[in-house]
């Protein structure tokens, strides 16, 4: 619940400043949040990586903000490490992943690699724009987006359900665009 | 047969809470419509009863019927009771084209027999006349009968008011004060009389219930429900509350639809990586896969021969409508090129036309493309028109519309020209279904 309300935060500070959008820079060369460099950063990390500060081994950001990387056990529950983002927004009528949730849906991808116990459902939305059943089908195929990018990161299929739900489940009401943008998304929820 | 259906209704009644009544609206009349007089039934033996008031429910289905024009009752310049009190000069001159009267009379077995006479003011002669011997329990069924008789004589149209329509309501609990987070939403499936009245929940439900489909005699339904946490196809029988599950696939289970000869479903399966429309024989739940592309393939909606569908594909790229036969290797044909977005089709009783959903910017409507011409028409005005679903005799589409922030219920007349809102005191109401008439 916390989780999401700061995602929405986010998502409107990045609305506010989305001419300086270049802290946010998920090509994978930039000095944040490099694909590269948490690579390498992480081939071990995850034994030796604390959601207690000491094992940092990297920075992402993510709509302007700036988040630890680790994939230490629990660190998806950690409000200063990039996977305690888990949620993923999605253009009208697109299931294609947004260059601005790449990097986080990798990370997410390699957290789970080295978790096999983990296990996430994850859940596809859509705004409540169009017919209903076009929206299930829709939402589930920006779940299966999301999946196949966990999984190129070493994720398997056995840790990954997905849902859909279509727009039979907005996370906030209105009939806005800035409502529609808020829901259209996957959301990424760990099983306890 | 009707009787037992009475009893039914009963039963149901006693059984599940009912839930607020939905409230008509007409919003949009005709200007040619018929012009046409219900005089207020008499009643012997029995004092009225307000909530089965039978010329009110038939004055009331002719003017929703976007056919007629019924005079208001205090513009009434006379009250026959009987033929032999009919001046047929007065309507005349009031400029009325057809006149009904009629009675309700108890009967010594504590029966009711509705009588009604239906006049043709110009040709000074009776045109129609029929009497019904009913419970209590029946009244409003038999006034929607005569509706039905009326508007068939008068206009050719087939039956559709003494009918059901389903739907699903929603009740959204409150929301986290200062917060715009919705609370939690309490789903209903509902089987309504075609105006509203008489709702009865068949299922209630923390999770989404979707979809909700007519089997052709108007007995059972199939819906999707994600009860269990995932969508779930079930057919539930609204008379005897048995239902049963009949798809449960990995992924997604959607978009079930009865085919007219009640021998197949179809459904949306992802099952086997991609939504995609196949085909369940339900004597043996024997299932086959019609379509195979990599697109979205979903919301089939049958032709009236059973041997062909009309769907939703976004294989151009955007959601078009298309149309495949149920024989092995048959391949797509694409039937709308107008647009973005068009999806969710119904096929008219006649198989002539199909409404949809037509999407241009941020307004959707619904929109009927009549096969004969390949021309597109829209009959709404949006901007969150949805889920169209013909009335049994074609006349009207029944589909979910938003006014004033709210989802309602509205019917459109198939030319567009007529238009009423059912709305809900309280909460919201979709995805409407109109049972075929027995």
């Amino acid at each position: 619940m916390k989780i999401k309300m700061i995602a929405i935060v986010l998502l409107l500070a990045l609305g506010l400043t989305a001419c300086g959008e270049h802290a946010v820079k998920p090509d994978g060369s930039g000095s944040t949040a490099g694909g590269g460099s948490t690579d390498s950063a992480t081939a071990g990390g995850a034994q030796v990586g604390s959601i207690n500060g000491s094992g940092i081994e990297d920075e992402a950001v993510l709509a302007g903000q700036s988040y630890a990387v680790s994939y230490a056990k629990g660190a998806i529950d950690d409000p200063g490490n990039i996977l305690s983002n888990k949620i993923i927004y999605f253009d009208y009528d697109s299931s294609q992943v947004n260059d601005k949730y790449l990097e986080l849906v990798k990370h997410h991808g390699k957290y789970l690699a080295l978790h096999a116990d983990e296990s996430i459902r994850l859940e596809g939305h859509t705004d409540e724009r169009g017919t209903r059943e076009y929206n299930i089908a829709l939402a589930d195929r920006r779940a299966q987006s999301v999946k196949r990018i966990l999984m190129f990161q070493g994720a398997a299929s056995e840790q990954i359900t997905i849902i859909s739900y279509g727009e039979e489940k907005p996370s906030v009401l209105g009939h806005d665009e800035e409502s529609w943008s808020l829901n259209r998304r996957a959301e990424l929820v760990y099983r306890k | 047969m009707k009787r037992l259906l009475a009893i039914s209704i009963l039963f149901f009644a006693a059984v599940s809470q009912s839930w607020a009544v939905l409230k008509i609206d007409i919003t949009e009349g005709v200007e040619a419509a018929v012009p046409i007089a219900v005089v207020p039934f008499s009643w012997r033996g029995v004092a009225k009863i307000q909530d089965a008031d039978v010329s009110a429910i038939v004055t009331s289905d002719l003017a929703r019927s976007g056919q007629f024009a019924p005079l208001p009752e205090q513009d009434l310049i006379a009250r026959p009771a009987t033929p032999e009190q009919v001046d047929f000069k007065t309507w005349r001159i009031a400029g009325i084209d057809h006149l009904v009267i009629g009675s309700v009379t108890r009967q010594p077995d504590k029966t009711l027999k509705v009588e009604f006479r239906l006049f043709d003011i110009l040709k000074a002669d009776q045109s129609l006349g029929y009497s019904f011997t009913v419970q209590l329990s029946q009244l409003r069924s038999v006034a929607h009968r005569i509706s039905d008789h009326i508007i068939e004589h008068l206009t050719g149209l087939k039956p559709a008011f003494d009918s059901r329509i389903t739907y699903v309501t929603t009740q959204q609990n409150k929301a986290i004060p200062g917060s715009n987070k919705p609370g939690r939403i309490s789903y209903r499936l509902q089987v309504a009389d075609t105006d509203g009245f008489n709702p009865q929940t068949l299922l209630t439900s923390n999770e989404p219930i979707m979809s909700p489909s007519w089997s052709p005699d108007g007995k059972q339904l199939v819906y999707v429900s994600f009860e269990l946490g995932k969508p779930e196809i079930y057919i539930h029988n609204i008379f005897t509350g048995v239902r049963s599950k009949v798809s449960a696939f990995k992924g997604i289970n959607g978009a079930p639809v009865w085919s007219p000869d009640g021998k197949y479903l179809a459904m949306t399966l992802s099952k086997d990586g991609n939504p995609d429309i196949y085909i369940m024989r339900l004597k043996d739940k024997m299932l086959r896969r019609l379509t195979t592309h990599w697109s979205i393939d979903t919301e089939a909606s049958w032709m009236p021969d059973s041997r062909s569908l009309v769907f939703t594909s976004s294989r151009s790229g955007k959601p078009q409508l298309y149309t495949i036969g149920i024989q092995p290797g048959a391949r797509a044909s694409r039937l709308t090129f107008d647009g973005n977005y068009n999806a969710d089709p119904t096929v008219s009783p006649d198989g002539k036309t199909i409404g949809f959903v037509h999407g241009e910017g941020n307004s959707y409507r619904i929109a009927v493309y009549h096969l004969d011409t390949r021309h597109m028409e829209i009959l709404t005005d949006g901007p969150l028109d949805e889920s169209p679903e013909y009335a049994p005799n074609g006349g009207m589409l029944i589909y979910a519309t938003q006014f004033d922030n709210r989802a309602m219920l509205a019917a459109v007349s198939a030319d567009g020209r007529h238009k009423y809102r059912l709305r809900l005191e309280e909460g919201e109401v979709r995805e409407p279904a109109w049972a075929p008439i027995q």
